[in-house]
């Protein structure tokens, strides 16, 4: 019941926010190559769908290469983390660099290495998410509790069965609390891959190039069409991601049991 | 050793243990404890005195400074088969059900499934957990942790059962119930059992000796034999003679707590 309240409510408001855009962009006579109006916007959405769906599909695959290869890197080195100490005293700081490279300033460096065009993005993807991935991840898998520890070894666990069947499964709300991260900063990577390496031909590229070049050629309606879809993309592998953590977490963990007060 | 017949090998047997952690904290010193297969042996004491320490030496899980270890005459390390650890949280894993707890050992010594199965069921059965095997710890009372870890720890049939504080976070009436079925099933197995208890109530009821133990350093100050008959159900506990065995232990206990 409530939840129908909460879904005609957001409703309501977001028809309120097109209305209002919508009047003072006619009663203002702000041209369209500042700000379209809505109809303006839908109609640009409509026209040139196929090529915004090619843009939209690029950009998609570039941030999702880019999350999973940072999933499956950053989840294998956060367990040779957890399982040698040493390591990782000696690698856990430079994950914090990993994080704190401006991503622009080597994205270039990257177009020197493999050229530009979609590796190049799915390269950049990759790199900003494995900090948050190894980070959460490690953390969650050397905070074991000490007794389950004791008990794997009462009943002569070898240290792989420690990790996959104790460690693993005991940092799987840290991995997704990471992966969640990522999921968000991915999309951001791929956008920001694209500004400069997006094309390999002109006219053709991820939503960041197309923003880039509608931008150049004051095609502001289409532009804020490509603002959309790429909103639509970041809420989309939100969505996902929520869904899978769900999937896993649900019947266990703590994050996942129901409000009491519904 | 060859020549020693089996019975006169005491199935738990401390020499001059000391244990001193890295900090150079004196945990335990000059330890000397022998302990009979069947005994069920209750260590008693202030905070620091090593009760918890002493388990994890006859476990193996830690090692002796100074002093030997024998369980059955073998190092800790090789006795493990012998032994199941059941600790002051029930430690379940939050991810298994029941059922998939209870069968983790067999699990991890790949063990045939049909196998683990059913003595699965048959542990489950015999801590009253049959009904909730599907379920998820998170959905189980205090009380019905502790009877899915206890069930843990008898599916692989063990001689000797260490418990750390096992009922300490439960409450009185749920505790003094677990207590009865711990003996019921004591009676019906023959294990060896040390356990550790800040409650003087529980380890008299439940022991056939108690051990009251000293802080720094961690040292043996007293043993009383619980003389009480056999077997003890929730009538033990209104006894004279139960009262009496309280009374003296909560004495040399409280001897040991003043500095």
């Amino acid at each position: 019941m409530k939840k129908r309240w909460l879904v005609l409510n957001s409703m309501i408001v977001f028809a309120c926010l097109l209305a209002i855009w919508s009047r003072v962009v006619a009663f203002a006579h702000v041209p369209a190559y500042i700000l379209p109006g809505p109809h303006a916007v839908a109609d640009a959405l409509r026209d040139r769908y196929p090529s915004l769906l090619s843009s939209l599909w690029i950009t998609t695959g570039e941030a999702a290469g880019g999350l999973v290869a940072g999933i499956i890197v950053g989840v294998a080195i956060a367990m040779i983390f957890a399982q040698w100490r040493g390591l990782r005293q000696l690698g856990f700081p430079y994950t914090i660099l990993l994080q704190t490279v401006p991503i622009v300033a080597i994205a270039p460096l990257i177009i020197n290495w493999v050229g530009a065009g979609i590796l190049a993005v799915t390269i950049v993807t990759f790199i900003i998410c494995l900090a948050p991935i190894i980070a959460n991840t490690t953390q969650g898998l050397i905070s074991v509790d000490e007794n389950l520890i004791h008990l794997f070894l009462m009943y002569k666990a070898t240290p792989a069965q420690i990790l996959f069947k104790l460690r693993l499964p005991y940092a799987l709300p840290n991995l997704f609390t990471g992966i969640r991260i990522s999921a968000g900063i991915s999309v951001i990577g791929g956008l920001t891959g694209e500004l400069f390496a997006g094309s390999t031909r002109v006219g053709e590229g991820g939503l960041g190039y197309a923003i880039v070049y509608a931008n150049n050629q004051m095609e502001t309606a289409y532009l804020f069409a490509l603002v959309f879809a790429a909103t639509v993309l970041g809420f989309s592998f939100f969505f996902i991601v929520m869904f899978l953590e769900w999937l896993a977490l649900h019947n266990w963990h703590e994050s996942s049991r129901p409000h009491s007060a519904e | 050793m060859v020549t020693e017949s089996k019975g006169s090998i005491p199935e738990i047997a401390l020499e001059a243990v000391s244990k001193r952690f890295r900090n150079a904290a004196v945990a335990l010193e000059g330890i000397s404890l022998t302990i009979d297969r069947g005994e069920f042996v209750t260590f008693l004491g202030p905070s620091g005195c090593g009760k918890s320490t002493l388990l994890k030496l006859v476990s193996g899980l830690s090692t002796v400074s100074e002093g030997t270890v024998r369980v059955n005459g073998m190092t800790p390390e090789n006795a493990r088969d012998l032994i199941s650890f059941i600790f002051q949280d029930a430690t379940l894993l939050p991810w298994r059900t029941v059922e998939h707890n209870v069968g983790l050992g067999m699990e991890l010594e790949h063990a045939a499934r049909a196998a683990r199965k059913e003595r699965v069921a048959q542990m489950l059965e015999l801590v009253g957990l049959s009904h909730v095997a599907r379920h998820y710890p998170r959905q189980l009372s205090g009380g019905m942790k502790m009877r899915a870890s206890i069930a843990r720890a008898l599916v692989s049939r063990p001689r000797i059962l260490l418990m750390d504080e096992p009922f300490a976070a439960l409450d009185e009436m749920t505790r003094d119930r677990l207590n009865e079925e711990l003996l019921r099933l004591y009676a019906e197995q023959k294990w060896t059992v040390l356990f550790v208890t800040h409650s003087v109530a529980e380890a008299v009821f439940l022991s056939t000796r108690v051990v009251i133990l000293a802080a720094h350093p961690g040292r043996v100050a007293h043993e009383i034999k619980v003389g009480l008959p056999w077997p003890r159900t929730a009538e033990t506990r209104e006894s004279k003679a139960y009262e009496e065995h309280v009374t003296q232990a909560s004495r040399l206990l409280r001897g040991v707590y003043q500095p």
